[in-house]
């Protein structure tokens, strides 16, 4: 994983609550075995006039104009700002790969599903919970023209939406592994001592766990 | 000792070790895989040069693609490419990876949270993955189950081990009798109703109350696979009696000397006297009626006698914005009564109801009645090729299509048509699935979530109709 850098970004508002990963990314794009190329499929059905199927040529397809990331303001678009709950449903992983192929690196919105919250880390995606009221500033602020941009600092975090600083709270192991672009399995493979003599005790306490 | 929650319970006894920020690794008993969120997961095995931890923890079926018609051609007669690429990959993995799969042709195959309990594979006591976010499903047999994705998966493939943090606690009670007529399905929507899909975000959810032990193992895992519906990843009921008769005898359960030191430690595995929870809510049974979802969220639920709401009465203008488009999505006007909307379609079927209770209670209702004109499908999934049979050994499979409903082959199907069963635009169906997301039974459609016995009376009706009355 790519280490997390600070950056500032445009700012997609999508203003809905409940934004499922079935919305994300449609379960017909799931049926690819790779990791990559979802991101021309990111939203798909709102994004699109017609029925999108893999191996579509994208760039021939209608664009639905009322969609806000088809708004040329927000073209290159780092953060989407987003609405409660944002990635309910399907534990899908595509979802957060399709954002962070389409380009997004960070999320704001306030709340996040458990599923969700915890894939974005593991793809260098950065989930942000920030208060109701800070939300709906901000969707004020991104709904102008031109669109507003902010500066993310993930080591001081801190957001730079013009002006003031503004903190927010992040895991200190996720934000330790974000920064240093670590990945979980290289980590844990460190504790195999630690496995193992878990392992041996649950074996003796659990038998019928280990045939 | 202080007293301790079965959430605390199943957590500590699988903490291989934890940091002082509340980081933890935790030991997993059991991975379960299907042919959507795995080869990612086994491809960057590959390229790291890794070899699963502990191969006979893992357990394989293909669900999410698989035809539900006629299969006899096998996995080469799948008509979607990419969909059979998807087969082929799993059973290439797990044939390189020696991890045990019931491959689409085994008469075992069938949903992964179906065969889990089915097989025993899941037992109390135990932590139980999927790359699927119902695999909350599991809970119902007193073990700690939750949904991951793709990259936990590999974790767990290559650790045995996951990175978590301990969730809050929350119990939910519910209390007294239900009517008759009033399923698992309907108290979990009804649960959802209350707290909303976010309400258990954060939570790992425990159900207790009399109405939840008078619910038999198969209702409890209906309950179970909707807590995710509710934002929570896990959700489980204490072990008891029920649990432990269930289990029996199942080919992956334990015997002799090790089933009896299994039972006495299950029968441990509830929640003390006195312990805490961060959250508690109690309802009262007796006053679920039959659910209908009206909107497309699952939270967006209301019992069979009332109307269709309107976005006007509610205060919160963000949450009245989501109500009038889902209503627009659905194609439906604020009041009215839920009894008046018509169906295009049925589907009875997927992990949260395909069990064979569920096809007993949605065949007594389609016995001797027939599926509406007005219905163009309706379609009877069961969930494992085991519940297939048992459910012909009975004589349901006749019932269902003497009534006009097509009895299919087991898979996850028209709960998020991957596979060819799905939704045209603007299709109106009952279901008795989990989600009902703008598109998630093909783009347009439009879902409705019940019980199966709400959706077979539906199909013989060609409308809702309140399944509490006498003449059901």
């Amino acid at each position: 994983m790519e280490k997390f850098e600070t950056f500032t970004g445009i700012v997609c508002p999508l203003d809905r609550s409940n934004v499922d990963t079935d919305a994300i990314i449609p379960k017909q794009f799931l049926k690819s075995i790779k990791r990559s190329g979802f991101g021309p499929n990111l939203f798909d059905e709102w994004r699109y006039l017609d029925h999108g199927e893999p191996g579509m040529d994208n760039s021939k397809r209608a664009v639905n104009p009322d969609f806000v990331l088809n708004d040329p303001r927000y073209q290159g678009a780092q953060i989407l700002l987003a609405r409660k709950n944002f990635g309910c449903g399907s534990s899908r992983e595509h979802a957060p790969w399709a954002l962070a192929d389409y380009g997004f690196r960070v999320i704001l919105a306030p709340s996040f599903a458990d599923i969700f919250f915890s894939n974005c880390f593991k793809n260098g995606l950065l989930p942000i919970v920030l208060e109701e009221d800070i939300v709906d500033k901000l969707f004020r602020l991104a709904s102008e023209d031109p669109a507003l941009r902010i500066g993310v600092d993930l080591q001081a975090q801190q957001l730079f939406p013009g002006g003031e600083a503004m903190p927010f709270e992040v895991d200190p192991f996720r934000k330790h592994c974000l920064l240093q672009g670590l990945d979980d399995i290289g980590l844990t493979l460190q504790q195999v001592d630690a496995i193992r003599t878990y392992e041996a005790r649950r074996k003796s306490e659990a038998p019928w766990l280990f045939s | 000792m202080s007293a301790k929650t079965l959430y605390d319970k199943l957590w500590e006894s699988h903490l291989v070790r934890s940091d002082e920020d509340g980081t933890a690794l935790i030991y997993i008993d059991r991975h379960l895989l299907h042919e959507v969120t795995s080869p990612q997961a086994f491809e960057g095995l590959r390229l790291a040069g890794r070899k699963p931890w502990r191969a006979d923890a893992n357990l394989a079926t293909p669900d999410h693609n698989v035809p539900t018609t006629d299969r006899a051609g096998g996995v080469a007669d799948i008509a979607d490419p990419v969909s059979r690429t998807q087969v082929e990959t799993l059973d290439a993995n797990c044939r390189e990876f020696a991890i045990t799969e019931f491959e689409m042709l085994d008469h075992r195959q069938g949903i992964v949270h179906v065969i889990g309990p089915e097989q025993g594979a899941t037992l109390p006591g135990m932590t139980v993955v999927c790359g699927d976010s119902h695999t909350s499903t599991h809970g119902a047999m007193g073990a700690l189950a939750f949904g991951i994705g793709t990259s936990e998966v590999e974790h767990v493939l290559a650790t045995q081990c996951l990175i978590q943090k301990q969730s809050k606690a929350m119990l939910i009670r519910v209390e007294g009798e239900v009517g008759a007529g009033v399923t698992a399905k309907d108290i979990v929507l009804a649960v959802i109703g209350e707290i909303g899909t976010a309400g258990g975000t954060g939570y790992a959810i425990e159900f207790a109350g009399s109405a939840i032990e008078a619910l038999s193992i198969e209702g409890r895992l209906t309950l179970c696979n909707m807590t995710i519906e509710a934002g929570a990843r896990a959700g489980f009921v204490a072990v008891d009696d029920k649990t432990i008769d269930y289990v029996k005898g199942r080919p992956y359960a334990p015997t002799g000397e090790n089933w009896e030191r299994a039972v006495a430690y299950w029968r441990t595995l509830h929640s003390d006297e006195g312990a805490e929870f961060d959250s508690v809510l109690t309802l009262d049974a007796a006053a679920i009626k039959p659910q209908v979802t009206w909107g497309t969220s699952p939270e967006m639920v209301a019992g069979i006698d009332q109307p269709v709401p309107d976005p006007a009465d509610e205060s919160d203008s963000v949450k009245a914005k989501g109500m009038s488009r889902a209503l627009d999505y659905m194609g439906l006007e604020a009041g009215t009564p839920i009894c008046e909307i018509e169906l295009d379609k049925v589907f009875i079927g997927s992990c949260t109801n395909s069990r064979i209770e569920d096809l007993r209670a949605a065949a007594r209702i389609a016995e001797g009645r027939r599926v509406a004109e007005r219905v163009k499908l309706a379609l009877v999934v069961p969930g494992s090729g085991l519940v297939k049979a048992q459910a012909e050994a009975e004589g349901l499979d006749r019932i269902f299509i003497d009534a006009g409903f097509e009895w299919r082959e087991p898979g996850c199907s028209m709960c998020l048509a991957m596979n060819a069963d799905r939704l045209e635009p603007g299709e109106r169906c009952a279901s008795t699935s989990n989600r009902n997301f703008e598109g998630r039974q093909g783009q347009g459609g439009r879902t409705h979530l019940v019980s199966p016995a709400m959706a077979a009376a539906a199909a013989v009706n060609g409308r809702f109709v309140d399944i509490t009355l006498k003449e059901y």
